[in-house]
């Protein structure tokens, strides 16, 4: 009947999205009723190695958390007279240059690795995600320049931001999560850029303006939404680069100060040859504390990333 | 505001886009109106500017240019309005049907929040189970069976007609008094458009509002309209009450549109298409834009514009020689 009739409108069929629809949903006909949510969340549970690492990282939140019913000396108390003494019944781990207790000082600055790591990939990502919306969805001039200072961002080496950061404001644990977040609020402002520009073009989004919706209202109930598997992925991956960022930091003297203990600059004794070659109790245990930890977070973030898109798998 | 002024006012509205080969005049003075609580159906060839006027009627044309004309709606001037009270006519006192439900609904948001945002979105006040309380109501108004278990689902386990019904339920639900449909019936089955079409009038009657029925298929605007906007090339080239533009077209696009129809006592072989195709909006004819495929065409059709004149009651038509056509012999349309 149809094609008896003059040149007539024809419907604009949007495969794409009914693609974007079964995708969501967990990728199949079969996906019934779970919200795509549940979907990941299984596809996170059937992934080993992300469990593994997930577990890992309750159990030093677990350490941090109760540090001081686990540590049996105290991460302050100097003893010169028992300085860097090797493991013993008393010093599980032995003693630091001032007569410290390693063990005590290495669940206590757990705490403040993890504090630091993750207080700073939280801000990278919420102003990351601030800024990549705003760019995407205002365009023009004011994508244009925010872009150009993410872009600047990143084409410096992040440990340079902040050391200059931390130089100029001065060392304090607030100044070492802005000077992070600082380096890597980027990654996620292009990451939420790029997704706004997709969704930007989404039938529904024009729907939503249709029926009344402002920019904010559709960056809150449509585009971060949509972001948010991804910015979830991003900010755990951010979380391992702020433990090292701290930890690099640290050592050179520009974090955490001491006395109080952070994994990073536990290392700053291992930095004569004597130490390392003969003392491996002052540098090994928060060495191994901050590569187990970056490792399960990346093993948490990829395992993430794979469960939030599975068309991606594979990708390192 | 008096009782005559109509809900809605059209005049002279135009808009361009610009592309890389030029400037495309998508609506071209166009003029129309809609009464209150009137079903208005407005048909054209793909292409003749149907989608833009709508957009432009919530002054949202994507990339477009507002190039002149006004656009009132109950006496304000929309065109002059603040951004934020346009905000609170999109959606509330205007809402709009998509064409395709699938496209139009968030794939990854379920039908139920979909439209408590909608409701939300235009109360701010209101409570969020007030607003599930109503937004089930609504469902179970445009005939969703269980809409309590459907509130909870996403799009893609409704079937098009389901999601036709949903998205019906979101354009009603702030209560509008104009309501715009843009092909709503375009991307379903032929066995699913009439149940949807019977949606829509339950929905005018619920709600009274007045509705602009946009379609390229003249059986669906027999059926609903009181009145029918025939555009072409970016402009209105006859306007007037259904019965009346059937039986007595007084426009020859109009009456090709009519002699194309499949009917029930023609042979497939008395068929006429209309010759040729619509003109290129980069560069249109001068004159009357239909003068290249118009059998009636002559000298002054290419040289001088045709303004949208009345041609009797409530009757309008943008040809020099509308006269000539009350000599056709027209006959009522079957679906
Ligand atoms: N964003 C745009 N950019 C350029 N041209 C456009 C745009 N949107 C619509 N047009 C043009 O405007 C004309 C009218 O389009 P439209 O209103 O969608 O027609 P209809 O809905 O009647 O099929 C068409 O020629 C189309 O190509
Ligand atoms: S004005 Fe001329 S060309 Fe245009 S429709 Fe009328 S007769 Fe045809
Ligand atoms: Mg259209």
């Amino acid at each position: 009947m149809s094609d008896l009739r003059p040149s007539l409108d024809t419907p604009d069929v949007a495969a794409a999205e009914v693609a974007v629809a079964v995708d969501a949903a967990g990728g199949g006909p079969r996906s019934g009723r779970r919200s795509p949510r549940a979907m990941a969340a299984r596809r996170f549970r059937r992934n080993r190695v992300a469990v593994g690492g997930a577990i890992f990282l309750v159990l030093i939140l677990v350490v941090a958390v109760f540090a001081p019913l686990i540590a049996n000396h105290s991460p302050y108390a100097v003893d010169l007279g028992a300085i860097r003494q090797p493991p013993s019944g008393d010093h599980w781990l032995g003693t630091d240059a001032s007569g410290r207790d390693v063990f005590a000082r290495l669940v206590y600055a757990a705490r403040v690795s993890l504090l630091v790591g993750v207080a700073a990939a939280l801000l990278a990502v919420v102003v990351g995600t601030l800024v990549g919306a705003v760019a995407g969805l205002f365009g023009g001039w004011i994508d244009t320049l925010l872009m150009r200072t993410a872009d600047m961002m990143l084409s410096f080496p992040n440990i340079v931001v902040v050391i200059v950061l931390a130089g100029l404001l001065g060392p304090s644990i607030p100044i070492l999560v802005i000077a992070i977040a600082a380096a890597e609020w980027p990654t996620a402002a292009r990451l939420v850029r790029g997704v706004t520009l997709a969704v930007r073009e989404r039938e529904y989004l024009h729907a939503a303006r249709v029926a009344g919706a402002s920019r904010g209202w559709l960056l809150r109930k449509h585009i971060v939404p949509a972001a948010m598997g991804q910015i979830v992925v991003v900010g755990t991956i951010s979380v391992a680069g702020a433990i090292l960022s701290e930890a690099v930091l640290s050592f050179l003297g520009l974090g955490v100060q001491p006395p109080q203990a952070s994994w990073g600059n536990m290392l700053n004794d291992a930095q004569s040859l004597t130490v390392i070659q003969s003392m491996p109790w002052l540098w090994l245990p928060p060495g191994l504390a901050i590569a187990a930890t970056v490792l399960s977070v990346n093993f948490v973030g990829d395992g993430l990333r794979d469960a939030v898109d599975p068309r991606q798998s594979g990708r390192s | 505001m008096t009782q005559s002024e109509p809900l809605l006012e059209v005049d002279d509205l135009a808009v361009e886009f610009r592309t890389d080969e030029g400037v495309v005049k998508a609506v071209d003075g166009a003029s129309f109106t809609v009464d209150r609580g009137e079903i208005v159906g407005v048909v054209g060839e793909s292409g003749s500017g149907k989608s833009v006027t709508a957009m432009s009627i919530l002054g949202l044309v994507k990339s477009g240019r507002r190039a002149g004309g006004t656009i009132r709606f109950r006496g304000r001037d929309l065109g002059a309005l603040p951004a934020k009270e346009l905000r609170s006519i999109r959606g509330g006192e205007i809402a709009m049907i998509f064409q395709d439900p699938m496209t139009a609904l968030n794939p990854v948001v379920t039908i139920g929040r979909q439209i408590v945002e909608a409701l939300r979105l235009h109360d701010k006040k209101l409570a969020k189970g007030a607003a599930r309380d109503r937004a089930i109501e609504l469902l179970a108004l445009v005939g969703m069976p269980d809409a309590a278990a459907r509130f909870r689902q996403y799009p893609h386990e409704f079937s098009g007609g389901m999601r036709q019904r949903a998205m019906i339920a979101m354009a009603i639900a702030n209560g509008p008094s104009l309501l715009i449909a843009d092909e709503p019936t375009t991307a379903l089955d032929v066995t699913i458009q009439a149940q949807v079409l019977d949606l829509l009038k339950v929905a005018q009657q619920e709600t009274q509002a007045a509705t602009l029925l946009i379609t390229h298929d003249l059986g669906v605007v027999a059926e609903l309209a009181d009145r029918v906007v025939v555009m072409y090339a970016g402009r209105v080239v006859e306007q007037g009450d259904v019965i009346t533009v059937f039986t007595e077209p007084r426009h020859p696009y109009t009456v090709g549109l009519l002699e194309s129809l499949p009917r029930l006592d023609r042979d497939v072989d008395e068929l006429h298409p209309i010759p040729g195709s619509p003109p290129s909006l980069l560069a249109p004819p001068p004159g009357c834009p239909f003068h290249p495929r118009c059998p009636l065409a002559r000298d002054r059709c290419r040289t001088e514009r045709p303004p949208l004149r009345a041609v009797g009651a409530a009757h309008h038509s943008a040809c020099h020689f509308a006269e000539e056509l009350a000599a056709v012999v027209p006959t009522e349309v079957t679906r």
